[in-house]
């Protein structure tokens, strides 16, 4: 279980999150939404501790990760994998030994490794570009080896920053299949941030809204879809902030 | 004035912190080094990289200026008819000074430059992260191995600029302006002492150190974007050199208080 409590964060006198509190329970996968620049990827990163908070608390089973010096948190760092918005692969590495990484740092058994490592880049559907270096590959492809980077090790929590941006709409739904089969099959609990609202109805248990530093609103899909206030409606539906505040004619919005 | 006054001490407030980094790095990469297993592959890959590969640029360098200092010494020896003197102050010169800044200069460029662009491009699209998220740290994975290339391959490649600075500097000294061979070598070889050349090898091991630990900072704390990357890369190479010049005065003359030349 991972509790947020009072998280505030600010980078250079600009305050991005402003008490953020929430509880993510076993099991379960969350949605964080949220506009662009509203602090998604920096709440994510206080989760596993890879920020820290100016205030509050992050408990990670139990354990106030916040004070934990660098050189006591990767058994912590452990329970998670991280999916970056942009992957994030080594460039120096090819493609399996990228999904290899984690194996390699635990010193498991090659032949461990070999197959371990086969059998998560099947299941993201790159096994042909194992030896391709990561500036060889698109960015779709990226995303899926970052995935098999993250999952391979089996971890407890799965951190997913924009795991669907900027794939096709096929590619997307493969990768909320797979996020899905990472819950239902592995038990694994999830935190996922996105923009896109297809995903997010798919992929999640409760959908939270990320909305000026804090945690807006919280509630299953129907609940969220359901919702009639304005900042809720707004964003799930993308409707801009002119619109909102009635500055475009009334035609103009009726196009939408 | 007051904000003349404001700015500077900002300005010197940010020179400390950063001297306090760049100790706390030392520290901790003194402290990885011994407490993990060493990452011998990865530290052979920039042995190569660091060592193997600068090679070309720091013996073109080293024999260029053994050359051009033959030449030069030259012309004014030969007025008091001291042409052979010619050997010993090529060969000092190489051992104590020249070849180590002139290395160390070089390699910063060279080396500083590769370091903080790559460590500062992984540190703008999340790869520093991604490693510590994985329970990994950056300065055990990145910055010891650098660390130890340049600490086993700075000195080595100074000897070598030595070698072949002096070989250069007797070739134009004897071949090209008939400095008599058998004084020339015998006054090098009384002239030039253990000290001298193991001087600039020390001196080698210090400047090694700044190289390493200014580059690999100035990545690790790049700032956002391709700009970021840049701003870290010029600064690492600015930085380093400044500081290989400074501390190779300082070097010197506590050598001379130790050991009396
Ligand atoms: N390491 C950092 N240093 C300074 N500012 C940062 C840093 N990380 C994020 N920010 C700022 O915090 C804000 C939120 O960023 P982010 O969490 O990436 O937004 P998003 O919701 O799109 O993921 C942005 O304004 C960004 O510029
Ligand atoms: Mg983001």
């Amino acid at each position: 279980m991972i509790r947020v409590e009072g998280l505030r964060k600010s980078f250079n006198g600009a305050e991005v999150l402003r008490g953020v509190d929430f509880e993510i329970s076993e099991g379960e996968t969350v949605v964080i939404i949220g506009r662009s620049g509203g602090g998604k990827s920096v709440l994510l990163k206080h989760l596993c501790a890879l920020l820290k908070p100016d205030a509050g608390k992050v408990l990670v089973d139990g354990i106030d990760v916040v004070p934990l010096g660098e050189g006591e948190l990767p058994p912590i760092r452990k329970k998670f994998g991280f999916l970056f918005q942009g992957a994030a692969l080594f460039d120096s590495l090819t493609l399996f030994d990228n999904v290899a990484f984690p194996l390699r740092e635990e010193r498991r058994p090659e032949s461990e490794i070999e197959q371990r490592v086969m059998e998560m880049l099947g299941l993201v559907d790159l096994t042909k570009a194992r030896d391709k270096k990561p500036a060889e590959l698109s960015g779709g492809m990226r995303k899926r080896a970052g995935l098999a980077r993250a999952c391979v090790a089996r971890p407890k929590y799965m951190l997913y920053d924009e795991p669907t941006t900027g794939l096709d709409p096929i590619r997307a739904d493969n990768i909320n299949e797979l996020i899905l089969r990472m819950r239902d099959h592995l038990q694994v609990t999830g935190v996922a941030v996105t923009h896109d609202m297809t995903s997010a109805y798919k992929i999640a248990d409760r959908i939270a809204l990320l909305h000026d530093g804090r945690i807006y609103a919280v509630g299953t899909p129907a609940e969220i879809q359901g919702s009639t206030d304005p900042v809720v409606q707004q964003f799930i539906h993308g409707i801009s902030d002119a619109k909102v505040k009635g500055e475009v004619p009334h035609g103009a919005a009726a196009n939408n | 004035m007051s904000a003349l006054v404001a700015r500077f001490g900002e300005y010197v407030l940010g020179q400390l912190t950063q001297l306090g980094q760049l100790l706390l790095l030392f520290f901790d990469i003194a402290r990885t080094t011994i407490t993990h297993r060493p990452r011998w592959s990865v530290t052979i890959e920039q042995l190569y990289k660091i060592g193997w590969q600068s090679q070309a640029v720091v013996l073109i360098t080293g024999a260029f200026t053994g050359m051009v200092f033959a030449v030069q010494t030259f012309h004014q020896f030969h007025k008091v008819k001291m042409d052979t003197a010619v050997g010993p102050v090529v060969s000092v010169a190489m051992a104590r000074e020249l070849a180590p800044v002139l290395t160390a200069l070089m390699v910063a460029g060279r080396v500083g430059a590769a370091i903080a662009a790559e460590l500062g491009t992984m540190k703008v699209t999340e790869q520093l992260d991604a490693l510590r998220s994985m329970g990994t740290s950056p300065v055990n994975y990145l910055a010891v191995p650098r660390f130890l290339a340049l600490l086993v391959a700075l000195p080595l490649l100074t000897a070598e600029s030595m070698a072949f600075g002096i070989f250069a500097g007797y070739v134009v000294a004897v071949q090209m302006l008939g400095v008599d061979q058998a004084y020339f070598l015998k006054h090098m070889f009384d002239f030039t002492d253990v000290k001298d050349v193991g001087s600039g090898l020390v001196k080698a091991v210090f400047f090694a150190m700044f190289i390493a630990l200014v580059s690999c900072h100035k990545g690790f704390t790049a700032g956002e974007g391709a700009e970021g990357v840049g701003r870290a890369t010029t600064q690492a190479v600015v930085v380093s050199s400044l500081t290989v010049l400074i501390a190779n005065f300082f070097i010197a003359v506590l050598f001379n208080a130790i050991i009396p030349p």
